[in-house]
């Protein structure tokens, strides 16, 4: 009991983070003291106006930056390199053009030397179930844009990581195909018990799938504000992000977080 | 020196789809148009080759040229007939193709080395810029009578070819490999990739398409390197032959290397397309 008591900590936890970025021209300050805990199994959205860091915040957790100063942690353990329990999935779906389907989702597996024979019994499972198993041995270029997204979001759960960071994954889709693909990758994530960071600049995007949604300032980036995400009229059920998105509450949520962004102030 | 610039030739057509579907009379029209402009296009190439080939005979013939200085294709062709009977056209003939090969291998296995070598250092890379860029624009056939003191009548001519098509390569290598989406360098590195799975696993697999367009682009440049070293250095040889041929007056020997060298350019070229077609098979590239 105790022993699961001190794992049940928080996935990631960043503690007053700071990051500088230097060029000739000037040195420039991208976070200032950021903190913040995801918990297991949490869904938490990060917003902002483009160029806040949210994005660089991402790369800070999965380990390909390091921060200027402060520390971040992930199950307990500073993250100083990329780590095989994190998943990442970009804007674009980043395919290897010249790899299968099934090559690509198993590029991971690949590098992380695992056991190739588990990891193509699940990357073949995945694929099936995210209704790609006609296009197994198929090229990228085959397929449309939705299914390639759900392609690469196959390749981020092939090595079964417990922590996904999506940095807008839905954005370079057309509207449809970003409500469609949102409301099904937020249920088989859920269903996988993931903890989840989101960046993202839609709003509506980040409070129909996220339990918590945290705003960001304009550079240098800071925590502005924090909201904790319910939909009560919605029944116990948490609603998928599409019903979310007719419930009362989601206009709320969506004009306090709009006035926290000061977009108008922009230009 | 007379670069040669090669076009890009895609010319497979989509005809593989399996949909089945009745043609309606306007799409049967349709697919007769263009079956027709095709059927034109080839039939202009060849009436316009053979137009040439008659004017060159009849010009010299009816004295509106000289032809000492031309010589006339029905001349060219007894030239070509009596030094194929005796061997030596195919002697001349194998001795620069065995060059170009060799140069145009080296010269691209040479260039693959050192672009790779630049895309792992960038250091070595800003170091070195400068110097390729002004080497690669020097006109390496001036280094043609130094080769021929430095290394002799065969080294000579391979040096030549590696040279002329050496820093092209270079350069057009290592442009593709910077022109690699950053964002799947940043994929294999989430999982973990060294540099040189990066390399293996991203940037060669994604360079293959360049590679491709630096072979066709070296095909052409090692045979000028071939032939501009021959005729400084060689005793045998495509390039010997148009030497010894014009300072003999002897058009027809000239004009029958010169045919030859089309020949062998073609078929470098048609063996790269082959290559590519084979390579880029269905990869939507």
């Amino acid at each position: 009991m105790i022993a699961q008591a001190m794992t049940t900590g928080p996935v990631v936890a960043l503690r007053n983070v700071v990051l500088h970025y230097f060029s000739p021209e000037r040195e420039t300050l991208a976070l200032s003291n950021i903190s913040l805990e995801v918990t297991r199994g949490e869904f938490v959205a990060i917003v902002g106006s483009s160029g806040c860091g949210k994005s660089t915040l991402l790369s800070l957790v999965s380990g390909l930056m390091q921060p200027s100063h402060g520390d971040i942690y992930l199950e307990g353990c500073k993250v100083s390199a990329p780590s095989p329990r994190t998943g990442y999935m970009f804007q674009k779906d980043t395919l290897l053009e010249w790899r299968t389907v099934l090559d690509n989702v198993l590029i991971g597996a690949e590098l992380l030397g695992l056991d190739m024979r588990a990891a193509r019994a699940r990357a073949e499972d995945l694929l099936r179930r995210y209704g790609l198993g006609e296009f197994i041995h198929s090229l990228p270029h085959q397929l449309s844009g939705g299914m390639r997204q759900r392609a690469a979001l196959a390749r981020t759960l092939c090595p079964d990581p417990d922590l996904l960071l999506l940095d807008e994954p839905f954005s370079a889709l057309d509207y449809q195909t970003r409500l469609a693909l949102s409301d099904e990758i937020a249920a088989i994530l859920r269903n996988e018990h993931k903890t989840i960071i989101l960046v993202t600049h839609d709003i509506g995007e980040a409070i129909s799938m996220a339990d918590r949604v945290i705003v960001m300032s304009r550079r240098p980036g800071r925590i502005k504000a924090e909201h904790r995400i319910s939909y009560q009229s919605a029944g116990l059920q948490r609603p998928t992000p599409f019903e979310a998105r007719k419930c009362p509450e989601f206009a709320i949520y969506f004009e306090t977080i709009w006035n926290e962004l000061d977009l108008h102030e922009m230009q | 020196m007379a670069s040669k610039t090669v076009t890009a030739n895609v010319s497979q057509s989509d005809a593989s789809s399996p949909v089945t579907v009745t043609r309606s009379p306007a799409y049967r029209a349709y697919l007769r148009t263009l079956k027709r402009r095709a059927y034109a296009i080839q039939a202009w190439q060849i009436g316009l080759l053979v137009a040439l080939l008659i004017l060159w005979e009849v010009a010299p013939r009816a004295g509106w040229i000289n032809p000492m200085l031309t010589s006339y294709p029905s001349a060219v062709a007894r030239t070509f007939m009596t030094m194929l009977k005796d061997g030596s056209l195919l002697m001349h003939t194998w001795v620069t193709f065995g060059e170009t090969v060799i140069g145009f291998v080296g010269g691209m296995l040479l260039g693959i080395f050192c672009a790779i070598a630049l895309w792992w250092s960038p250091f070595i890379h800003r170091v070195l810029d400068p110097f390729i860029v002004v080497v690669n624009a020097m006109p390496k056939i001036a280094f043609v009578p130094i080769f021929f003191i430095w290394l002799g009548d065969v080294a000579s001519i391979y040096a030549m070819a590696i040279a002329v098509s050496l820093f092209v390569t270079i350069i057009m290598l290592y442009t593709g490999f910077s022109a690699v989406d950053p964002d799947k360098i940043k994929l294999v590195r989430l999982f973990g990739a060294s540099r040189r799975q990066v390399l293996s696993k991203v940037v060669l697999p994604a360079s293959v398409p360049t590679l491709i367009s630096t072979l066709k682009v070296n095909v052409g440049l090692a045979l000028v390197g071939v032939v501009v070293g021959e005729f400084q250095a060689a005793k045998a040889g495509l390039g010997y032959l148009i030497t010894y041929g014009s300072q003999i007056f002897q058009m027809n020997l000239v004009m029958t290397a010169i045919t030859v060298l089309a020949a062998i350019s073609s078929v470098l070229f048609i063996g790269i397309q082959a290559l590519e077609a084979f390579v880029l098979r269905g990869s939507g590239r």
